[in-house]
């Protein structure tokens, strides 16, 4: 225990050094300072044809108007008719984008020249960055409809409000997003909420392996070059407990960085809080036991890339070889990154899942969207996994310590197939 | 018993023999030399010996105890200081001193052991400077404090003096010197003949990975009917 503690101590000053910490603060400040600054998603037309279920009460001149406009753009109606919670059923069962409800006094109140607003039901189906344009469709049939009508009373001589006139209809957007309804707002209120949540954590998770692999990697590669390592290896400590020493002390300093950069994310939450939440949209905030969760598979990832580290760094040679042994940590954690950031985990095809799912990084990135949608079981496969991937780069990493391969690198041993000799010893 | 024993060992990496199947023995309280060209498999087999690298095949005891069997008990008897070694950067002399302390003391006989260390670097107020601060010669001195402060029954000392100059290197032949009349047993690798003349009891040269040559100093003088080992080393080397 005292020569654990011991080497874990000797660890973390290797690793904590101003050199190392600069540049996570000055992230992590920079993070903070960015949140004002952030607005809303930019939507842009699809072409995609609209998929809508409507209720229309009106059944005047006013409301025909929607399905015109429908029509013309090849619309699916996947319900019509006077039952609210039947459209809403029937739009959650196709998969429709939204549900139109057209009141009754619809047309008589644009007639006598007031503004007329409908109801949209929002059927948001993921929480990637662009997945609030999914409902672009629908958005585009609402404008169409408001500049017809405007057109049409500007024609029948209509006198009142200018802006009335130029804008006579409105809408209330209550959003569903898996088992949530969040009345009063929009798609795209919602996702730039979840961007901070399912966005930032993905980001925070990328930027703090891709740093720690760095360092980690590095300082074996300086413990090899500087035979520090050789030094160590005859001492008369055990190969477990000095991989131990290397993974806890590593994982504290990992902790310490992604523990800085959550208290810019923080600031950078609460920068934004205030010009784009509602209280509904505090549903959607993780509950405490969520909370925990997610960050103990933060940890967890972190803890894997420490021993994919580690198995890496035990291959380099020196200094110069273990940099270029980063880039594979590094891909590992921008690929999950960037399919999250632009793609929906459930929306992808079976084999990329598959291939995601592989990668340990993947899992604390989807598991907010997951918990939120309310598909735990992902999140705790996602947790199996981490666990024995953990363990496995454990197992591994021992055994390495036990090879030549430490020492000697890769290159020469490989020749009398290094895998056969690591696996083959006692 | 012996102090060390090596019996027909050999080191492959991969295809490439390293050490190819030499035996012989080290007595305690001995200095013993191995002297070679460079590659000749010095490095190696004090690599293997110490408990670093496996051994291919043949057999290597350290008091008795084997270092294929019982790398953990070799690893209790013996300190290896390996050739061009540094320490952690960011770290202090005497905290580097104070970190490898740990695992040999404490309470006050750690303490005690770092004052020692301390003592042996000869470096004064700059044990508290950080290493990369160091000079070679400090560095070489603070890693020989940090081998033998925990007073090994064993010292493997691979090439110790080195690229030091002539007042540090003669420091440090003292430093081996002592350590010998306290009863440590010592194996070393040197390129400098009259250093290894000046220390060691017996020698081996080694080369190609084979042993060429054994014997004290003397004796391998007589035998080649040369002036110095240097002499004796080029007549052997050269065949
Ligand atoms: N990691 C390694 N991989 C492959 N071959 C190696 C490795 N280390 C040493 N060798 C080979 O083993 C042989 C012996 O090398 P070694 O380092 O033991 O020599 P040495 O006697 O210490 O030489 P020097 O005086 O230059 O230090 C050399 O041919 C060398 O190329
Ligand atoms: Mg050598």
């Amino acid at each position: 225990m005292r020569h654990l503690l011991s080497l874990l101590k000797k660890e973390v000053r290797e690793l904590l050094t101003p050199a190392t910490v600069l540049p996570i603060v000055i992230l992590a400040v920079l993070f903070a300072s960015f949140g004002g600054f952030t607005g809303g998603v930019v939507e842009e037309a699809l072409g995609s044809p609209p998929t809508v279920a409507i209720v229309d009460l009106d059944e005047g001149k006013y409301s025909a108007l929607y399905f015109d406009a429908l029509i013309s753009r090849n619309a699916t109606i996947v319900y019509n008719g006077s039952n609210v919670d039947d459209a809403i059923s029937a739009m959650k069962e196709s998969g429709a984008m939204a549900t139109l409800v057209i009141g009754q006094d619809y047309s008589s109140l644009i007639e006598s020249g007031e503004r007329a607003n409908i109801t949209v039901y929002w059927n948001l189906k993921g929480t990637g960055l662009f997945s609030s344009m999914s409902t672009a469709p629908v958005d585009m049939v609402i404008s169409e409809v408001r500049t017809k009508t405007s057109k049409l009373l500007i024609e029948d001589g209509m006198a009142g409000d200018p802006d009335i006139i130029m804008s006579p209809i409105g809408y209330q957007s209550t959003t569903f997003l898996g088992d949530n309804r969040l009345d009063g707002v929009s798609p795209a209120e919602v996702s730039a909420f979840m961007q901070t949540q399912s966005f930032m954590m993905p980001l925070l998770i990328m930027i703090v392996i891709v740093m720690l692999g760095g360092i980690i990697i590095s300082s074996m590669g300086q413990e090899k070059e500087n035979k520090t390592l050789e030094t160590l290896l005859t001492l008369p400590v055990n190969r477990t407990t000095i991989v131990s020493g290397k993974l806890l002390g590593s994982a504290f300093v990992g902790l310490l960085f992604a523990g800085i950069y959550m208290i810019g994310l923080n600031f950078y939450m609460e920068g934004l809080m205030d010009t784009a939440a509602s209280m509904e949209l505090s549903q959607l905030e993780l509950g405490t036991t969520d909370t925990a969760i997610v960050g103990i598979m933060v940890a967890l990832a972190i803890l894997c890339a420490l021993g994919l580290c580690m198995i890496l760094g035990a291959f380099a040679k020196n200094y110069k070889a273990a940099q270029s042994l980063t880039i594979p940590i590094s891909f590992l954690a921008v690929i999950p990154f960037f399919v999250v950031l632009f793609a929906d985990f459930s929306s992808l095809p079976l084999p990329a899942q598959a291939i995601l799912f592989v990668i340990p990084f993947t899992h604390p990135m989807i598991a907010m969207n997951n918990m939120i949608m309310g598909d735990y079981m992902l999140v705790y496969y996602g947790i199996a996994y981490l666990v024995a991937f953990t363990l496995a780069t454990v197992i591994i990493t021992v055994r390495l310590y036990k090879s030549d391969i430490l020492l000697t690198g890769l290159g020469t041993t490989i020749a009398s197939g290094p895998l056969g000799k690591l696996f083959g010893k006692k | 018993m012996d102090a060390l024993m090596v019996k027909d060992f050999t080191k492959s990496y991969g295809k490439h023999v390293g050490v190819d199947g030499i035996s012989f023995n080290v007595k305690h309280g001995e200095i013993f030399g191995l002297i070679g060209p460079n590659g000749a498999g010095k490095t190696t087999t004090l690599r293997v010996l110490s408990t670093l690298l496996s051994v291919t095949s043949g057999e290597m005891y350290v008091y008795g105890k084997s270092v294929v069997d019982e790398p953990n008990e070799v690893r209790r008897i013996i300190s290896y200081l390996p050739e061009d070694a540094g320490a952690y950067k960011h770290l202090t002399g005497r905290q580097y001193l104070d970190f490898i302390s740990t695992f040999f003391a404490s309470g006050e006989e750690r303490k005690r052991m770092v004052s020692r260390g301390m003592e042996i670097t000869g470096l004064g107020d700059r044990i508290n400077s950080k290493v990369d601060t160091y000079s070679k010669g400090m560095m070489r001195r603070l890693l020989i404090a940090r081998a033998i402060m925990t007073r090994p029954k064993f010292a493997i000392l691979d090439e110790v003096t080195s690229g030091l100059d002539v007042v540090n290197a003669t420091e440090i032949r003292q430093i081996i010197k002592d350590l010998s009349s306290e009863g440590v047993t010592i194996l070393l690798s040197s390129h400098n003949m009259f250093e290894v003349e000046y220390l060691c009891d017996r020698v081996a040269l080694i080369d190609k990975g084979k042993i060429v040559a054994e014997g004290a100093p003397g004796e391998l003088k007589r035998k080649y009917q040369a002036e110095n080992l240097e002499e004796v080393f080029t007549k052997v080397v050269r065949g």
